[in-house]
């Protein structure tokens, strides 16, 4: 009995359906690509210069924070990464480094790791990284300004920003076609719809996002640009440009359904979605911004805590 | 290993594993040198009042009733004849105390005859004293009813295993009809309690249909087995957090035990070979029926099983069964499998923190709020758990764990915060 083997004892269940989250952070990596390397051809160099330093940084942090905390390293489960690529396609190609690295900086330290890491975090450290810089240093933002330097053979005017000066008139040269096939300047990786959709479509059928925070955010947008658009078909644009122009698709399958700063149960996922859909919509034509995906998310991220009280009764509880 | 499909919106169905109708008999096992048998109770032979009543040298009969103290109701049943080599403590899951009592086999077996006189008219109070050590293991509660106060008004049979992989009741179902058949009559007679159902898969109908108890069929989908589901689904009767099937008045029984005890009180002698799966590094399943107390390393060798350091062997199913530290461990009345994992292939848990990602959410039969759960469980915070987040609702069926993204333990947590719990409500009840 002395010198017996030693065996593994650990506690049921003994099996595991072998998802990971480096499995799960890799999916999505790999359906931002489509939306990301039509950027990047869009762009050239400078966006790739963006998207690359974007990443490392983030990683880069990441590891910092994990040295300085005496913690695990953790960047290997391609969280870190997916918040640097997240982070990048929201990024004109014209951003300067020093842009990028803060902006990465805050996302991955503040956004993520001051709240524990992954899972902890109460918003979207992508999103956390953005606003703060968008506060803070407004002109990089200005999507006509920062591109004025490219000529991609389609009209260079930022779509949101037009409708924000010039109503409805402005938007006129944007067909929808135009719109879904990338035909419009914008951020690295926010403007190629198509490549959005296939991407979140992907990420909808291996189980990565939940669908219902997906469709329920592009109903809110839909429905609420609707209403506006019939209330005064001048001023506000109809819903297919709202659908798909800006942050809306990028928000809507890569930020909004970040795991950890949205709710899990069916109907706080519809509440979730669709208050972000209506937010967005109600930013971008009676706020100030030009695009109001990126806080209206963090809003309803805010809210996901109190949404996702209202869950299924449990068996055999008690009331 | 399940592994999670590529497709990954749609739910997994984990199906339990259906017999074959035209299995071959279980392969018996021949007996071993050595046998040990776990008694349900302390070895303190030093403090306690009461005289001990087993010592080494003592030679025992198969089929022979084994009480470790005078006047204790606790006992094991010999599966084995020969003398008892050593009566050791042996601690269990969740620091339960057993005593081990081995008895080296003797050449010639001889068969205790005590039962025997009794069987012949079957009564309430020779079931407690002789059957609750069968194959199968029987529930207290089965052989209470009537002198405690929960009052059982319904036995289910299980005609189907707890667990996935295992066929032990299946078998018992198919094999062993007659036996079944007058185990349900004799239960019938000792506990007066008319309303018998058997739940059974639907290829086991026909089997099912000849042992006198009311059939019901049972969905192939885990966790449809578990009691607290088959009580929701087939009984139409939820069972409130916190509260037990028996206090419902619900009593679960194995097929294989109410076979058992229909074969005892037919042949007069206590069944002593339980029925299990032993499930290689592979995946192969062999059925083979072994007497209790059998060392699980002799079946390892004799079905050419290499066991290596960092290996894992579960008794019990790969969802609810427990892991075993010594291949000397015995198999006991309850051990409906064994299974081999091999070390290389373990999906081992991590302590990475919930992503909130809401896998466990959809597939919880339970409708538990996982996600929040196991985050108060993880801070030690049993008691918010218990009373906001729906810890007792839990049917324990380990779903959670197997999708978990973060490979939590999440089971193991909340049988732990249960464990705590039950210690603090123990401790408060003696105190007050």
């Amino acid at each position: 009995m002395l010198n017996q083997k030693k065996f593994i004892v650990s506690h049921a269940p003994f099996w595991h359906d072998g998802s990971t989250i480096t499995a799960r952070s890799y999916n999505m990596l790999i359906a931002t690509l489509p939306a990301v390397l039509f950027g990047l051809i869009n762009y050239g160099m400078p966006a790739v210069g963006v998207v690359s330093l974007s990443i490392s940084s983030a990683i880069v942090w990441e590891l910092l924070f994990n040295k300085i905390s005496k913690r695990t390293i953790t960047i290997g489960d391609g969280n870190a990464a997916l918040i640097g690529i997240l982070f990048g396609m929201l990024l004109p190609a014209t951003s300067p480094w020093w842009l990028v690295i803060t902006g990465t900086f805050v996302a991955v330290v503040i956004g993520k790791h001051i709240f524990g890491g992954i899972g902890g975090n109460p918003f979207n450290p992508v999103l956390i990284g953005m606003a703060i810089l968008m506060v803070s240093w407004k002109d990089f933002f200005d999507f006509n300004e920062a591109l004025v330097n490219y000529d991609l053979g389609f009209a260079m005017v930022y779509p949101l920003s037009a409708l924000k000066h010039l109503g409805t008139s402005g938007i006129d040269a944007f067909s929808a076609a135009d719109l879904l096939m990338g035909q419009q300047s914008g951020a690295i990786g926010a403007t190629f719809g198509l490549g959005l959709i296939i991407g979140g479509i992907y990420l909808i059928i291996r189980g990565v996002i939940r669908w219902e925070i997906s469709l329920s955010f592009l109903a809110g947008v839909f429905v609420t640009a609707l209403f506006f658009n019939i209330s005064d078909p001048a001023r506000y644009a109809g819903p297919a440009f709202h659908l798909l122009t800006g942050y809306t698709l990028i928000g809507a399958f890569f930020l909004a359904t970040e795991d950890s700063s949205s709710p899990v149960n069916f109907i706080p996922m519809l509440i979730y979605g669709a208050g972000t859909g209506i937010m967005a919509v109600l930013i971008r034509n009676i706020g100030a911004y030009v695009d109001g995906v990126v806080f209206a998310i963090l809003l309803m991220n805010l809210v996901n805590p109190l949404l996702d009280k209202i869950r299924p009764k449990a068996l055999g509880k008690v009331v | 290993m399940i592994k999670r499909s590529f497709i990954g919106l749609a739910k997994p169905r984990i199906e339990y594993e259906a017999l074959d109708l035209t299995v071959p008999e279980p392969r018996i096992f021949p007996t071993s040198k050595k046998v040990t048998l776990l008694l349900n109770q302390a070895y303190e032979p030093f403090g306690k009042k009461n005289a001990v009543l087993l010592k080494k040298g003592d030679t025992v009969k198969t089929g022979q009733k084994l009480s470790l103290y005078e006047g204790s109701d606790v006992y094991v049943i010999s599966s084995v004849t020969g003398s008892i080599s050593s009566i050791s403590p042996f601690l269990g899951e969740f620091g339960r105390s057993y005593t081990a009592i081995a008895i080296d086999v003797a050449e010639d077996e001889e068969m205790d005859e005590q039962f025997k006189a009794l069987s012949v008219e079957p009564t309430m109070d020779i079931a407690k004293e002789y059957l609750s050590f069968i194959p199968g293991n029987p529930p207290a509660s089965l052989f209470s009813s009537g002198d405690t106060s929960p009052s059982i008004d319904t036995i289910v049979i299980c005609g189907v295993d707890c667990d996935l992989l295992i066929t032990a009741n299946q078998h018992a179902l198919l094999s062993d009809e007659k036996a079944i058949a007058k185990g349900v009559g004799i239960l019938k007679h000792i506990t007066g309690i008319e309303n018998i159902i058997m739940a059974a898969p639907e290829h086991l109908m026909q089997n099912a249909g000849v042992s006198g108890a009311q059939v019901r069929v049972v969905d192939a989908e885990y966790p449809a087995t578990l009691p607290r589901m088959i009580m929701q689904d087939i009984l139409g009767k939820t069972v409130p957090a916190g509260k037990t099937c028996e206090e419902m008045g619900v009593c679960f029984v194995s097929a294989e035990a109410v076979a058992a005890i229909g074969m005892a009180f037919d042949q007069g002698y206590i069944p002593r070979y339980k029925k299990l799966n032993l499930i290689k590094k592979d995946g192969d399943s062999v059925m083979i029926s072994a007497r209790i107390g059998t060392p699980v390393h002799e079946i390892f060798s004799a079905y050419d099983v290499t066991i290596n350091e960092k290996d894992r062997i579960i008794l019990g199913g790969p969802m609810t069964g427990s892991s075993i530290y010594s291949e000397h461990h015995p198999i006991q009345p309850d051990t409906s499998a064994i299974i081999v994992q091999d070390g290389r292939d373990l999906a081992l848990v991590s302590d990475y923190p919930c992503i909130n990602c809401g896998e466990c959410i959809r597939i919880c039969p339970a409708k538990i709020p996982v996600n929040m759960l196991v985050r108060f469980l993880e801070a030690g915070k049993y008691e918010e758990a218990a009373e906001e987040y729906d810890l007792y609702s839990c049917v324990e069926c380990g779903l959670c764990s197997f999708v978990c993204v973060s490979r939590m333990p999440i089971l193991h947590y909340i049988k732990l915060a249960k464990y705590e719990l039950g210690r603090i409500s123990t401790a408060e009840a003696t105190n007050a």
